[in-house]
């Protein structure tokens, strides 16, 4: 799980803004790379798939993911009525599948989303107005950066206490230090470039260098550098709910389903590892989707 | 050189600051008193009182950091409130054993990831190319705690091949060099070293294809040198990058094992950590984050003076 190549390290990625301000030639240029660019359309394809299927989830027509039943458990794949076959609850294995996407994907991009807000509002402003306020803010990050991503997120919903609001909270708190270094580094860049001299020049107000200059070049790197720890934070989030700290039973959740199914790889293994498919199919789309994302924009990596 | 080392040294002086009062400040995210942890709820105030007082908990926010720090300072971690242990002395024992699945995963996922990262740099063919990256992204992407359960499915249920917990034969106390040890460690290391093979692989190659592409490449090639001497410049020249991402993930191995330490119970930090969250056993908690944290720091700093010794271009400020 590390970070600027989509990971668990959390480092920052070196990301160099596109020279020329985003222009709308240039992202039709981007639309036209991704049309044609098969692993991208195919990624965005299961993950539109995976989101859609588990939002529509009530109209689906699928069995209550809650009912339990004491005599239909760890049923095999494929029994009848069960296309999955059921958990060690008796529950069917498809309908929890489907709708612990919602709590599973949820529990991964809404801390990325938390981070990409707070982080890069402070790495742009620290980027920008540098000197002490610069020194401050990554000082500060610098103090994140001195435990391993992981530990970080399992000691802060530790000392929290189980919850999945817990969860969201140190995961978001986990995600602002790469996101604020990644935004911070590229902000320094972009101010630097002479068309900001030139826009200050010509009698620009600092507000409007901010919104033109500064947001339309560091936006697209900083975004596709978040993208790319959407899978990362799936699997985190899954890891803390696998170890009884994120989301609490019954709910349906990828990570806990591994948890609850892990008594049962003697009894059926195929389904004991089922949810965890889930989370690799959906964490190698945003993983090649965030790649293709990249080579589309032309953001080095 | 001892210089630098010194003066990074000294720059880790206010991020060490803010990791103890990160750290302090775990106890106090705790949900209620930090006392409540420790004592029935149907306890009477006197005794509550009384332990607040013991613990410190009755005076303001700084004198209770000052105290801890001056404490902890002398190596005093506190006292496990499950076992009654001295926290120092349960996270010493369970920082050997998670530093030794480290090192093993280090040992499999660093040379693999070199040879295949270089390979895929050179390959003509399109095949190798996408192979090995295919391989990286696998490293990546994978949850490696699924992946380790996948593995004692394969290998300890279905096969019946290798021990699916523990770190050795039943009643054995710590690690041995011997083969039942070694047993113990192959799925964990296996599954450990997947994230780190995956990323390195990846920065390898990477690194290695932008090399390729230096025109002091091209002139050596123009001047008749060797294809070995010329791949010996390129490793010369891609080894600052590459330090910097083994280095960042040697410390994830230490400090992220906890996910595979659960599966397969093997007591490391990782699992004391886990049980301690359990349990409620903060004092645990701190410590072990504590430890593990100043570890992870000592070891960037290592990272970051090796690379400045490999290339003296990079010094930073």
């Amino acid at each position: 799980m590390a970070l600027q190549s989509p990971s668990l390290e959390l480092g920052a990625a070196a990301l160099q803004p596109v020279a020329a301000t985003a222009t709308r030639g240039y992202w039709l240029s981007v639309r036209r790379r991704l049309a044609r660019d098969p692993v991208t359309l195919i990624c965005a394809a299961i993950l539109i798939l995976i989101v859609a299927s588990s939002l529509a989830a009530p109209w689906l027509g699928l069995p209550d993911p809650y009912k339990t039943s004491m005599i239909r458990r760890l049923n095999a794949l494929g029994s009848p009525g069960h296309l999955l076959g059921t958990d060690e609850l008796g529950r069917d294995m498809l309908a929890r599948l489907i709708y612990g996407g919602r709590l599973s994907l949820f529990m991964g991009v809404t801390p990325v989303a938390c981070a990409l807000l707070i982080g890069g509002l402070l790495g742009i402003t620290a980027g920008f107005l540098g000197g002490r306020v610069n020194m401050l803010i990554m000082r500060i990050m610098d103090v994140f950066y001195a435990f391993p991503s992981v530990l970080l997120a399992i000691s802060l919903s530790g000392a929290m206490g189980a919850g999945a609001e817990n969860t969201l909270l140190a995961l978001s708190l986990v995600f602002i230090p790469p996101i604020c270094r990644v935004s911070e580094s590229i902000t320094t860049q972009v101010r630097g470039f002479d068309f900001v001299d030139a826009a200050r020049a010509s009698g620009a107000s600092t507000l409007s260098i901010v919104r033109v200059h500064v947001l339309g070049n560091v936006l697209g790197p900083i975004l596709v550098y978040a993208t790319s720890l959407i899978s990362v934070a799936i699997i985190l989030a899954a890891g803390l709910s696998f170890l009884g700290l994120g989301v609490k039973p019954p709910e349906p959740e990828w990570g806990l389903m591994l948890n609850t199914l892990r008594q049962a790889i003697y009894v059926n293994p195929v389904l004991a590892a089922l949810p965890g498919v889930m989370i690799f199919v959906t964490s190698i789309c945003f993983n090649l989707m965030s790649d293709g994302l990249r080579a589309a924009m032309d953001v080095k990596a | 050189m001892l210089l630098y080392a010194l003066r990074r040294l000294i720059y880790l002086v206010p991020v060490a600051f803010g990791v103890s009062l990160l750290v302090f400040a775990l106890v106090h995210l705790a949900p209620g008193d930090p006392i409540s942890a420790i004592v029935p709820p149907d306890s009477p105030k006197e005794l509550i009182d009384k332990l607040k007082e013991y613990y410190g908990f009755d005076k303001p926010l700084p004198v209770q950091y000052l105290r801890w720090l001056g404490v902890t300072l002398t190596g005093d971690l506190g006292t496990s409130i499950g076992t009654g242990r001295p926290v120092a002395s349960e996270v010493a024992s369970a920082f050997g054993n998670t530093i030794i699945l480290a090192i093993s995963a280090t040992l499999v996922a660093f040379p693999l990831a070199i040879v295949l990262g270089t390979a895929a740099a050179y390959a003509k063919s399109r095949i190798v190319d996408r192979l090995v990256t295919l391989i990286s992204l696998v490293g990546v992407s994978v949850p490696h705690f699924w992946l380790a359960i996948v593995l004692v499915i394969i290998f300890s249920v279905e096969l019946g091949a290798l021990p699916p917990m523990g770190i050795g034969p039943e009643n054995a106390t710590g690690w041995r060099l011997d083969r039942a040890h070694l047993a113990h460690m192959v799925l964990p290391t296996i599954a450990l070293s997947v994230i780190p093979l995956g990323v390195v692989t990846r920065t390898v190659r990477s690194t290695i294809k932008e090399i390729l592409n230096m025109e002091f490449v091209t002139a050596l090639q123009a001047k008749g040198v060797s294809d070995g001497r010329i791949l010996l410049h390129v490793l010369k020249n891609a080894a600052p990058t590459c330090l910097a991402v083994m280095g960042l993930q040697a410390g994830n191995l230490i400090g992220g094992s906890i996910l595979i330490e659960t599966v397969f119970a093997w007591p490391g930090t990782g699992f004391l950590l886990n049980s301690a969250i359990f349990r409620r056993d903060l004092p645990i908690l701190q410590g072990t984050t504590l430890v593990l944290a100043f570890f992870f720091m000592m070891l960037n700093l290592a990272v970051d003076v090796i690379q400045t010794m490999v290339d003296p271009r990079i010094k930073r400020g």
